[in-house]
């Protein structure tokens, strides 16, 4: 296939772009053609999203210059991108589930009639026209609530095809199709592509990529790593690429004496959200859990605990059959879940150390109903030393602890419950380096306790150094299982990219 | 299979557009009730009444719906018919030549600043519109005992020409109820054929979304408000006409009337979902109602109760009949996912 190789119809150059302190793109380069779809692939928190939001005008660089043929642009808004001819469409379609199809369409800038009304039968028309020129079975008037995922992608597409879009940002647009709806999506695309429209497709599926991408980009920790030709570059050459770094941090993960079975998942489903998964934990063990972001790790977790339903499997519990029905019901069989939100699932701000570290075991602190506050301390004092809470004493407001002591708060909260297993969700994320290594060696210090404990991160050195095996999740299903001594970097990242192995 | 498609989305279109017949039907089987059992239910003596204490509350809630429909909520509403019905009616005392449109107008004026003041509130200082007017609720509640001093608007101090105007009729329809079928009509058409009207929708549906697709959010919220107030405003007019005689404590708990017809009348609190004609209907159906049970010496317990009960009853209807649709479609999508794998795989 011949790749246009003009001028690019918009240029990114030295971009960089930081929130709070975090480095999210630094110095970026970024050539989109028309007539050229460009993948845009890279790790969990690469930069993808921010570089997205930086072109369609939502965030606005730190550094560098935004070039549209050839003249330099400030997009300072959405407006200012959509004037542009910049559309983007997004891994959840952002619809106005009340509204009808042609006026999601044309949200924010419906066709005027006489005196500036709306007009109705003209949006209605053209909305109909572009719909038609789609293939979609369904029709202006549809309510969008109506609407399956696909239809409404198919309906992000249609947006951008009303305002004659030059350049179109593809963000995850078939994480939640079918192979067939793919395959349609694709369709599109590839007649967008040969219409002249630059596209730019960004996808965690390889062989998507592989499939419709003319050209790759490869972010890593918010930098350019390489592009490239997408017939140049095997599916493995990019998960190189993507991955490609030392494991410069170090994890303590010390030698433990792994036991029996405490906890077991056979054929764990939820329709739609995660299928047949089935893995098994021991006491003195740390499972990982790896996967991207939106692999479902979580979502198994949280109906795991009861928080969300589920609709077929089986759940073990220290050998004895589980159904989980509610957190309280979890709890009382010693399964705890620290969530990944911690500041808003996981801790009451305003309280203080003692009281978020009893918050799961009060009925055991009280007496005929009053809580006998001396009990509380004592709870607090003993977490607060063994889990090395800097805090001055167990009254101290949990606001003014830094993230990495807060964080100890929550596992202290779940450790009094004296649980047999423990699922961490993320325990490390928004932590300060200092205060992770903290955290890391009190998780391993709890597998050598005897705990029986599955660790969710998505930071892959962190799985890898931590875990005594890990389960890869990819969209919903387990693709890999592997012990400490055979995961590497590249077989997580390719079980949970799907990319094929054999390449 | 594309037939039963088609005619599954006609349903589930047809559901989602006709919240309104379900309080239609219930408006006239309540008609039809109170017409076998209330022998004066059917005059027209009768249905003037009913038409007059509907006008006021249906004026209000026109404004009170475009703010519901951008997920906020305006508490206030009682407490600016207070203050602009007794403002204007006080004006209107010491100058008697004031005409009645004048008297109108500054009635509005105040109505309108209170609502820009709300507006601001909810947008500029990101207060939740729940608390802000609740705040102004007993503010300008405060304003009007500070500008009454204790004292009343009586109705021998108003012009006669005044006291006549809610008397009035047009073709045989009281002033005050012509007045309020105008701003529905009005309202009705805004929120169909203007662009800041749609985007009212469009914000309640899904803010992000709209923020994304280029709405400027906070100048409609600062709109509907300052609609809201301007037509509570009109209301406290309305309110100082059909009494002739304004109180510090005039339209105290009216935003209850207000809310009640706006929420059974299917607007959703939750914003994107509502018709000027739903809350029209709510607010008829309720009047019906109170009149239907005073005529039949129903005691007060009941009636305030029962409007209780209307609102429970069309909400829960409401939420059962949308999350059975959105079940339904979600269903069918699945099945036919599983068809057209095992047509792949057959192939």
């Amino acid at each position: 296939m011949s790749v246009p190789t003009g001028p690019p119809l918009v240029e990114l150059r030295g971009v960089s772009r930081s929130f709070g302190g975090v480095q999210a793109l630094s110095d970026v380069d970024l050539r989109l053609r028309a007539g050229e779809v460009h993948a845009l692939v890279g790790e969990n928190g690469a930069g993808k999203s921010t570089l997205i939001k930086v072109l369609t005008g939502v965030h606005q660089p730190d550094a560098g210059q935004i070039v549209f043929e050839g003249e330099e642009q400030r997009i300072g808004s959405v407006h200012a991108a959509q004037a542009l001819g910049i559309a983007a469409m997004y891994q959840e379609p952002s619809v106005f589930l009340d509204l009808s199809v042609a006026e999601n369409i044309y949200a924010g800038r419906r066709p005027r009639g006489p005196l500036g009304s709306v007009d109705w039968s003209r949006m209605n028309a053209e909305a109909g026209a572009v719909l038609a020129e789609l293939g979609v079975d369904f029709g202006p008037e549809a309510p969008v609530r109506g609407l399956g995922v696909a239809d409404r992608q198919l309906l992000e597409i249609a947006k951008a095809l009303s305002v004659n879009a030059r350049v179109l940002i593809m963000d995850e647009p078939t994480s939640a199709l079918s192979p067939r709806e793919v395959e349609n999506l694709f369709q599109v695309t590839r007649r967008l592509r040969d219409q002249g429209v630059a596209i730019a497709f960004v996808s965690h599926r390889l062989e998507e990529v592989n499939e419709i991408a003319d050209v790759v980009t490869v972010l890593r920790d918010g930098r350019h790593v390489a592009t490239q030709r997408a017939s140049d570059l095997t599916q493995a050459e990019i998960v190189r690429l993507m991955v490609g770094r030392s494991l410069d941090t170090l994890f303590p993960k010390e030698e433990t004496e792994i036991r029996d079975v405490a906890l077991e998942l056979r054929g764990f489903t939820r329709h739609g959200v995660f299928s047949g998964v089935s893995f098994a934990v021991r006491r003195g063990e740390i499972l990982g859990l790896a996967g991207l972001v939106g692999a479902g790790r979580t979502e198994v977790a949280r109906s795991l605990f009861g928080i969300d339903p589920y609709d077929s499997g089986d759940v073990l519990l220290g050998g004895k059959p589980f159904r989980p029905r509610s957190p309280r019901a979890a709890l009382r069989r010693g399964l705890a879940y620290l969530p990944e939100d911690r500041l808003g699932q996981g801790l009451v701000q305003l309280m203080s150390v003692a009281a978020n570290c009893s918050m799961a075991v009060l009925p055991r602190l009280t007496r005929g109903g009053v809580l006998r506050p001396w009990l509380e301390r004592r709870l607090a004092r003993r977490f607060i030393e063994q889990l090395r809470i800097r805090a001055y004493s167990p009254g101290q407001v949990v606001q003014t602890l830094s993230g990495g002591n807060q964080q100890k708060v929550v596992l202290a909260k779940w450790l009094a419950a004296e649980p047999g297993v423990l699922i961490l969700d993320e325990p490390t994320r928004g932590v300060d380096v200092g205060a992770k290594a903290d955290v890391h060696l009190t998780i391993s210090q709890l597998a050598a306790r005897g705990l029986a404990i599955v660790l969710i991160s998505s930071e892959l050195p962190e799985v890898l150094g931590m875990s005594d095996r890990i389960v890869v999740l990819r969209e919903g299903r387990v693709t890999a299982e592997l012990d400490r001594s055979a995961a590497t970097s590249e077989r997580v990242m390719e079980a949970a990219l799907g990319a094929a192995t054999a390449a | 299979m594309t037939a039963a498609r088609l005619s599954l989305q006609t349903v589930a279109t047809a559901a989602f557009r006709l919240r309104e017949l379900g309080i239609a039907i219930a408006l006239l089987v309540a008609i039809a009730i109170f017409a076998v059992q209330a022998e004066s239910f059917m005059t027209v003596g009768n249905w003037r009444n009913i038409s007059v204490s509907v006008a006021v509350v249906l004026a209000v809630a026109v404004g009170q719906t475009m703010v519901v429909l951008t997920r906020n909520i305006d508490l206030s509403v009682g407490s600016i018919v207070g203050l602009s019905a007794f403002i204007s009616a006080d004006t209107l005392s010491t100058h008697h030549g004031l005409p009645i449109a004048g008297v109108a107008a500054i009635a509005v004026a105040v109505g309108i600043a209170c609502g820009l003041f709300n507006g601001l509130l909810v947008t500029v200082g990101r207060v939740p519109a729940i608390i802000a007017t609740l705040g102004t609720l007993y503010i300008f509640r405060g304003l009007v005992h500070e500008v009454s001093g204790g004292t009343q608007v009586l109705a021998f101090e108003l012009p006669a020409s005044f006291k006549a105007f809610a008397l009035r009729e047009v073709l045989g329809i009281p002033a005050l109820a012509v007045i309020a079928i105008a701003v529905a009509v009005l309202g009705a058409a805004m929120l169909r054929w203007t662009h800041w009207g749609r985007d009212f929708y469009a914000i309640g549906s899904n803010p992000e979304a709209a923020r994304l697709a280029g709405i400027p959010v906070a100048r409609r919220v600062l709109l509907a408000f300052t609609i809201s107030g301007g037509l509570a405003g009109l209301g406290g007019f309305m309110f100082a006409a059909r009494f002739a005689g304004v109180s510090a404590s005039s339209g105290s708990g009216f935003e209850f009337d207000v809310i009640s017809a706006v929420v059974i009348g299917g607007v959703n609190v939750f914003g994107g979902v509502g018709t000027v004609l739903g809350a029209a209907l709510g607010a008829l159906l309720i009047a019906v109602i109170e009149n239907g049970f005073t005529l039949l010496k129903i005691n007060e317990f009941w009636k305030t109760a029962f409007q209780g009960f209307a609102i429970v009853t069309a909400v829960t209807v409401d939420a059962l009949v949308t999350r059975r649709i959105q079940e339904a479609l979600r269903q069918r999508r699945r099945r036919e996912a599983r068809d057209a794998a095992r047509a792949e795989a057959s192939a």
